[in-house]
C-alpha cells in the first residue's frame, strides 16, 4: 500500500507528540531527587497549562463568551464538575441571544 | 475486588470526558475532510497522533503547501504541553511496569491528565488498570467520531447555534477549578492566564499554550522558593 504525502505527515506528527508524552518522564526519572522548587512547578502542571486552554478563548472570542467564562467560574465554587458544564452551555447560549 | 473497582471507576471518570469531546471529534473528521483528507486520513491522525482539539490545528496547515517538516513542527508545538504531563504522571506511575508506561503515556491527553490527576489527589490508587478503564473509551469514541465526521460531514451544520463550539473552554474550565485546593493554585492560575492572552495576541496560536503554562509552573516554582530561602 502506497501512503500518502499526507498520511506520512500524520505519521510524522504522531511520533512526535508520542515523544512529547514519554519525553518529560524520560527526562525527570533521570534524577534520583527532586528540588523542592520542581516539586511545586509541578504540582502546578495542570492549573497552568489547562488555563492556557481557556484564558484567550474566554478574552478573544467576545462578550457573550467571556460572560459565559465568569458565569461558570463563579458557578464552579457551588457545585460539581458536570452541574458547571450544563450551567456554562445555558450561559453561553442565553448570553448570545440576548448579547450576541 | 479492587481491578473491579478500578475499572468502574476509570469508566465513570472517562464518560463527562466523551461527551464533552464528543461534539469534536466529530467535527475535526468534518474539518479534515473539507481541508483535503481522505476518511482514512482523517481517522488515521485521530488514532495516530490523539490530540484532542489541538488536531484541528494542524489540518488547516495541510491544505497551504507548507513545508511537511514545519507541520510537524507545528504539530509538535502544540503538543509541548504533553511533556510537563508525562512529568507529572511518570512520578506518580513508577509502580507501574516499563511497558505499561510506554503504553499508557500514548493515551495522555488532557482530559486524561487531570482525571489521573484528581485520582492521585484523592489517595485511590493511580492504578494501570485504571488509567486505561478511562483511557481506553476515550480514545475509542474519539477515533469513531473522527471517522463519522469524515464520513456524513458535519452532524450539526452550525455548532455556534447550540453553543457547542464554545463548551471545550468551559470543560476546561471545569478542570481547571477541580485544582483550586492546591497551594498556590491562584497566583499560577493569574499568571498563566495573563501571560497566554499576551502571547496569543502577541506571538499567536498554538505558541500561547507553551508559553502561558511555562509562566504558571516557573511563577510557582518562584513562590516555593521563598520561605525557604527566609530560613536559610
Amino acid at each position: 500500500m502506497e501512503l500518502s504525502t499526507t498520511a506520512w505527515i500524520i505519521l510524522a506528527g504522531a511520533l512526535a507528540t508520542y515523544l512529547t508524552r514519554i519525553g518529560g518522564h524520560l527526562v525527570l526519572s533521570r534524577f534520583p531527587s527532586i528540588h523542592p522548587r520542581v516539586e511545586a512547578a509541578l504540582n502546578a502542571v495542570p492549573a497552568a497549562v489547562l488555563t492556557t486552554l481557556v484564558a484567550p478563548a474566554a478574552v478573544f472570542t467576545g462578550p457573550a463568551e467571556t460572560a459565559t467564562i465568569i458565569v461558570a467560574f463563579i458557578a464552579a465554587f457551588y457545585m460539581p464538575a458536570m452541574a458547571m458544564f450544563a450551567v456554562g452551555w445555558v450561559a453561553v447560549l442565553a448570553f448570545r441571544a440576548i448579547i450576541g | 475486588m479492587y481491578i473491579k473497582r478500578d475499572i468502574v471507576d476509570g469508566i465513570k471518570a472517562a464518560l463527562p470526558v466523551i461527551l464533552a469531546a464528543g461534539p469534536f471529534g466529530l467535527l475535526f473528521g468534518a474539518l479534515a475532510v473539507d481541508n483535503g483528507f481522505t476518511v482514512g486520513e482523517a481517522v488515521l491522525m485521530s488514532a495516530t497522533v490523539y490530540a484532542g482539539a489541538s488536531q484541528m490545528v494542524g489540518i488547516d496547515l495541510f491544505g497551504d503547501k507548507i513545508a511537511p517538516w514545519l507541520i510537524v513542527l507545528s504539530i509538535f508545538a502544540v503538543n509541548f504541553r504533553h511533556v510537563l504531563y508525562s512529568a507529572v504522571v511518570g512520578r506518580k506511575t513508577a509502580h507501574w511496569s516499563k511497558l505499561q508506561r510506554y503504553a499508557g503515556f500514548f493515551f495522555l491527553i488532557d482530559p486524561q491528565f487531570a482525571e489521573a490527576e484528581k485520582r492521585a489527589e484523592t489517595g485511590k490508587p493511580l492504578s494501570f488498570i485504571w488509567y486505561m478503564s478511562a483511557g481506553f473509551p476515550i480514545y475509542v469514541t474519539w477515533v469513531a467520531e473522527g471517522y463519522l465526521g469524515a464520513t456524513f460531514g458535519k452532524l450539526v451544520d452550525n455548532p455556534a447555534a447550540y453553543g457547542i463550539d464554545f463548551l471545550l473552554p468551559v470543560y476546561f474550565l471545569g478542570l481547571v477549578m477541580g485544582f483550586r485546593k492546591r497551594p498556590n493554585w491562584l497566583p499560577v492560575v493569574i499568571v498563566s492566564g495573563i501571560v497566554s492572552v499576551g502571547a496569543y495576541a502577541l506571538v499567536g496560536s498554538p505558541w500561547h499554550v507553551s508559553i502561558g503554562a511555562l509562566a504558571g509552573v516557573l511563577a510557582a516554582a518562584a513562590i516555593a522558593g521563598k520561605p525557604e530561602e527566609a530560613a536559610e
